[in-house]
């Protein structure tokens, strides 16, 4: 049984086509080449500005490398043909933008109950609804949480720049795969849109992360079960011969429904958010600056940690005492680093391109006398270097 | 008792012994339309390992997911055939099927199917028609009859239904076909055809729902909904010279549209051959 993507002779290939080097692009390219560089081979979606660009790389690029590219008719087809792709053993990616993403959250919750290694990328733009549909936003970090219905649990990645938009789709796949959770990358118009010199490296460096098969009959037996310990079960995909039946409903171990007895839901739920807590240490990512004498803390995202940054450098040119911190993994959200670098401080800044909404997980983990303030700018125009700078000045 | 019953049925071997009884209820529809795809199968020895089976929400959904014995995907209600999509082009030599509802499939999923016929992706589609949401309650669906009374039709159906066969042959479709649960051979003889077809197939399958259809239409026996199928079922040679108000509340039966079309993953991977030929290793000492 193989994977595809994972032939030796892909390594050379993707050398031969994207030779390591500077190139220079956008960020929804630079997330498609990476999701190539991370084995998917198969994607299916729908054009939505700002996240076109992402649908017509891999168009282009796919079949080179000898893998699918497929416009489906909307977005709940899109998704719903990636799952469907997936379970026979293509990696599988579709990416959208906020009105497009809100269409696939059913799905979203089918790919989690079922446990379907995919990625969504959510290339952020303004809303509600069609809002300023060029532009870029950060107003969705609630919607790839608890978008989806019931109790469940979710991986969200943001990245910060063109070239961390390359590397983190890797992440994107490689958490997916290793847990079977559908991932959600949650870039942003800017970004997405952004032109900025970016290092393609050789394939050699990437490490790159497959599902675990079934390793005979009887593993094959229970794909939601917890045959190793590990929470995770080895996914039998289809066309193998097992017989694998998969639903979206409460199921047993062996994927056969019951929907009657509260044991059997309570303990497959359960599971599904277990396995993400036993690996939350793996799956968190974040970026700290100056956090070891500061006094003030700004907490920044996405698009808006780039200013964040140029603040907290210019602030510490007039001496005043602040750190960053970036959390790459925005869910599960690192709440104890937070709670930890919280403690050592007097005020905290947290700006985003939204009225607030990192925000309000920021403040599950801060005490009463911490000073929390946001900076928050929408219209679509990021926030400045010299917007965040006062607010670090003022507090 | 019940396990006597399946074993001493030849389809059986078929079967997901595990998930049975079927939750259908008594004198329905679906379980002659298992029956039928079961022997479809067998006729044309297909080996189930070949085979993978999609569904969406609702009665028709289950009759093969969970009971058929392949691989078997039910999925969220109306997208039973996106999934499949993403199934066939992963697996373009397994035959993939999906078997589902009026409601899953032309209703809420309506833009899949005729985009899918569009496309003439190479999967079987075999549509149950009911003329109701069965499952939910008995609530109205795009195929109700005009002037039916459903629960949310208590006092008549104000719309029209909608002419599925015609709509999936217009759009594209390889292979369409119409049959009812009273015209069983000639429907083994449809499934098979539309399995061994290359491109998008139809075979929709006019079924009665006694429990939650005919209850409410004066129909309320299973043989009652038969003997409606036969009287008034015209086949599609004769259709073609009655008038439009001589065919009104007919059931028009047969084959509507056999053609070969370039379907689509084999198209799909012409292209990949072709791009991956131009762009791909092995021409270093060319170049």
């Amino acid at each position: 049984m193989i994977i595809r993507g994972d032939e030796p002779e892909q390594i050379a290939l993707l050398k031969k086509l994207y030779p390591k080097g500077n190139y220079f692009m956008q960020g929804d390219e630079a997330i498609a080449y990476g999701a190539i560089f991370a084995g998917c081979r198969f994607y299916a979606g729908y054009p939505i500005t700002p996240a076109s660009e992402i649908a017509e790389t891999m168009a282009r690029e796919l079949p080179k490398v000898r893998g699918y590219y497929i416009q489906m008719e909307d977005e709940i087809g899109s998704i719903a043909a990636i799952i469907g792709a997936s379970w026979t053993g293509l990696k599988s990616m579709t990416a959208t933008s906020g009105p497009g993403f809100s269409l696939m959250q059913e799905n979203l919750g089918y790919a989690i109950m079922t446990e379907t290694p995919i990625v969504v990328v959510d290339v952020q733009r303004s809303g509600p609804s069609t809002g300023q549909a060029t532009k870029g936003a950060q107003g969705d970090f609630f919607q790839a949480r608890w978008g989806t219905h019931g109790d469940h649990p979710i991986v969200a990645i943001s990245p910060i720049s063109v070239e961390d938009s390359f590397w983190e789709t890797i992440r994107a796949f490689n958490i997916s795969e290793k847990l079977r959770i559908p991932v959600v990358l949650l870039a942003d118009g800017v970004i997405g849109h952004t032109r900025e010199q970016i290092r393609i490296p050789d394939p050699e460096e990437v490490e790159i992360v497959y599902r675990k098969l079934p390793k005979n009959e009887k593993e094959a037996k229970y794909p939601f079960g917890d045959v190793d310990g590990s929470l995770v079960p080895p996914m039998p995909l289809f066309g193998h011969g097992y017989f694998t039946h998969v639903t979206g409903s409460t199921h047993k171990e062996t994927g056969l429904r019951d929907v009657y007895t509260p044991e059997v839901h309570i303990k497959l739920v359960n599971r599904l958010h277990k396995k993400i807590k036993k690996h939350e240490k793996e799956i968190e990512k974040w970026e700290e600056y100056f956090t070891d004498d500061m006094e003030i803390l700004v907490i920044s995202w996405g698009v808006s940690a780039r200013p964040s940054l140029g603040a907290v450098l210019k602030a510490r040119e007039e001496g005043i005492k602040v750190g960053l911190f970036i959390p790459k993994t925005v869910h599960p959200f690192p709440g104890k680093k937070v709670k930890e670098l919280a403690k050592k401080v007097r005020a905290i800044i947290v700006p985003e391109m939204n009225l607030g909404q990192l925000i309000l997980e920021v403040q599950r983990y801060v005490n009463d006398d911490v000073i929390l303030k946001g900076v928050n700018k929408i219209g679509g125009v990021p926030l400045t270097v010299e917007e965040i700078l006062r607010e670090i000045r003022g507090v | 008792m019940a396990k006597e019953i399946y074993t001493r049925y030849k389809m059986a071997k078929y079967l997901r012994k595990e998930a049975l009884p079927t939750a259908l209820c008594p004198g329905c529809g679906g379980g002659t339309v298992l029956n039928a795809f079961a022997n479809a199968i067998d006729q044309l020895k297909i080996d189930p390992r070949d085979l993978v089976v999609v569904s969406g929400i609702g009665c028709s959904a289950w009759i093969a997911s969970p009971y058929f014995l392949a691989d078997t995907l039910h999925t969220t209600h109306g997208r039973a055939i996106a999934f499949a999509t993403g199934v066939k082009v992963g697996l373009p030599d397994k035959k993939v099927v999906v078997i589902s509802g009026d409601g899953d499939l032309a209703g809420i999923g309506g833009n899949h199917l005729i985009h899918a016929a569009r496309r003439n992706i190479d999967i079987t589609v075999i549509l149950v028609n009911n003329f109701i949401y069965g499952m939910t309650g008995g609530q109205v669906a795009p195929t109700t009859p005009f002037g039916a009374k459903t629960t949310t039709t208590p006092y008549r159906n104000i719309e029209h239904p909608l002419n599925i066969a015609e709509v999936v042959a217009e759009a594209g479709a390889s292979y369409v076909a119409r049959w009812t649960t009273a015209h069983v051979y000639q429907l083994i003889e449809s499934i098979k055809k539309a399995l061994q077809v290359k491109g998008f197939s139809l075979v929709e399958v006019i079924s009665q729902c006694p429990v939650q259809f005919g209850r409410r239409n004066k129909m309320k026996e299973p043989s009652e909904m038969l003997r409606w199928f036969m009287k008034n079922s015209v086949p599609i040679s004769k259709a073609k010279n009655m008038s439009p108000e001589e065919l009104e509340d007919k059931f028009i039966i047969g084959e509507f549209v056999s053609r070969q079309r370039p379907e689509f993953t084999e198209e799909l991977n012409k292209l990949i051959d072709e791009v991956a030929e131009q762009f791909g290793l092995g021409d270093e000492d060319a170049d």
